[in-house]
């Protein structure tokens, strides 16, 4: 379903992604965990077109999307649903107009059909009745789960969760892994999370992809990772830091 | 080699290249008819009401000291009653225009560089871009009509305003002659004034618009980077209305000579 091809991406002169390649099939749960700074999100923002490689290829049930321009991606981007690392709510609307902005703008629903839509989604992430609060006013979880709501309203085949726990207490990112499950289960959706969060990890990854110097480092099933002898792979898993990069 | 200079320059090019796609991007989302016309309507709101503090003391006060300049001068050589006339075609054709653009881009191209700063630093726009929502039918299009129908409506007012307060300080108090200023004002001023501010006013919506949306979608990461895109926005529209208010002069003057 999605397959990325020896990506290359630099900002400038830093390189951030070097020949990275992987492949994810339709249904599968994939969690991309690494350090922070290391490209995790800007290798997500590759597979929705969000950013364009320097070199590479990401294919999309067959179709290379980096060969595509804007108006074409948009095309290709109503199959997936992404929630952003700051929820990225539209801080000019309510709830409602920002859960149901996809129907609005596609304008093929009447309007009492998107807020039975709305509410329905704000039910799925247990945020009824929120309707005509504006952003401001939520909390960080409830932003996340608002934006998870808008990500899935119309049912994509694809959702990616940028760091989807990170600045949530122990006990919300709980029940936003809880949520990602409900979601992948009842929608049957293709999930991809970026985080580097290791409870998240065990508990969402069917599949997990460390991302470690620019390329794939390791790969391999949730069990494969969390025992693996790799002292890159174990030093992150256990958050042991580097002595050779303490600058004391 | 001059490393900063040639560095500046690139970054000039890929400025004006980038305006060049967005310009030609608006036009092609217009010809789609893809346009958020809820948003037109509230842009147009914005644009226009919001900015009728801004424009009407700006058109009021440039009459009254354009006429009583003009009166200064005039009444040496006993021609105050043209007066009126010298702040009408000054109005219509270049004060007007020019001065309301500049007040519009103060105050909307700062708004509209700032508020689409904000949404690109706050993956706002990225967010847009998932739900399979162009910027630029969303974002860009809108303000961009929005200040083509504003600006030439706020350019008329500023120039209404400033005749009307070039009278009264050239009648009531300056006790200049109303019947003869009137006549000489309605004699000089052509239709042709009125057609060569309308024009100006419509291209100088049109860059306030852009160079403000431009700023935005591209500005600098954090606060720094919306606080430098709203101020550039501010400067850079100034500059090409002013620029360009030149050349529009030329042209305009050359094309209705020839009419």
């Amino acid at each position: 379903m999605i397959e990325v091809r020896d990506l290359n991406k630099r900002f400038g002169s830093h390189a951030i992604l070097d020949g990275v390649s992987f492949r994810i099939e339709k249904g599968e749960s994939v969690v991309i965990i690494g350090r922070s700074g290391g490209g995790k999100s800007v290798l997500l923002k590759h597979l929705i077109g969000l950013l364009q490689p320097d070199a590479g290829q990401v294919l999309i049930e067959g179709e290379n999307i980096v060969a595509m321009n804007e108006r074409d991606l948009l095309r290709i981007r109503r199959k997936f649903g992404m929630l952003f690392q700051g929820a990225a709510l539209f801080d000019s609307m309510t709830v409602a107009e920002n859960v149901g902005f996809a129907f609005r703008r596609e304008r093929t629903l009447p309007s009492h059909e998107i807020r039975r839509k709305v509410a329905e989604v704000l039910e799925m992430v247990d945020l009824p009745g929120i309707e005509d609060k504006k952003p401001s006013e939520l909390s960080g979880g409830m932003r996340k789960r608002v934006g998870l709501a808008r990500a899935i309203i119309y049912r994509p085949e694809i959702v990616l969760y940028d760091e989807p726990t990170t600045g949530l207490d122990p006990i919300v990112s709980d029940s936003i892994d809880q949520l990602i499950l409900r979601v992948r289960d009842r929608l049957e959706v293709t999930t991809v999370v970026v985080t580097h969060d290791m409870r998240s990890t065990r508990r969402l990854g069917q599949r997990i992809l460390m991302l470690h110097n620019r390329e794939i480092h390791a790969a391999g099933t949730a069990d494969e990772i969390f025992n693996s002898p790799d002292p890159i792979v174990r030093r992150f898993i256990e958050g042991v830091s580097d002595p050779k990069e303490l600058a004391f | 080699m001059n490393f900063g200079g040639s560095k500046w320059f690139t970054e000039w090019l890929v400025g004006l290249g980038r305006i060049t796609l967005l310009a030609r991007e608006s036009a092609g989302s217009l010809l789609r008819l893809q346009v958020a016309w809820r948003d037109l309507l509230h842009q147009v709101h914005f644009v226009g009401v919001k900015s009728q503090s801004v424009v009407l003391i700006t058109g009021a006060f440039t009459g009254m000291v354009l006429g009583a300049q003009t009166y200064f001068q005039f009444h040496k050589v006993k021609m105050d009653t043209a007066m009126l006339a010298v702040v009408s075609v000054s109005m219509c054709s270049e004060l007007g225009p020019v001065l309301t653009g500049l007040m519009v881009a103060g105050r909307v191209g700062a708004a509209i560089a700032a508020e689409l700063g904000t949404m690109r630093v706050t993956e706002q726009i990225d967010a847009l871009r998932t739900l399979a929502t162009h910027p630029v039918d969303y974002l860009v299009v809108p303000r961009l009509l929005a200040l083509h129908i504003a600006l030439p409506l706020l350019t008329v007012e500023a120039i209404a305003v400033g005749i009307g307060a070039g009278y009264l300080v050239g009648v009531f108090l300056l006790g200049v002659d109303p019947v003869y200023s009137w006549y000489n004002m309605l004699r000089y001023t052509g239709t042709g004034d009125v057609i060569v501010g309308l024009i100006k006013a419509v291209c100088f919506g049109g860059m306030v618009a852009l160079v403000g949306c431009y700023k935005g979608l591209y500005c600098g990461e954090g606060a720094e980077g919306v606080g430098r895109a709203t101020t550039e926005a501010v400067v850079y529209s100034s500059i090409a209305i002013l620029i360009s208010n030149f050349f529009l002069t030329l042209t305009l003057g050359r094309i209705l000579d020839t009419l």
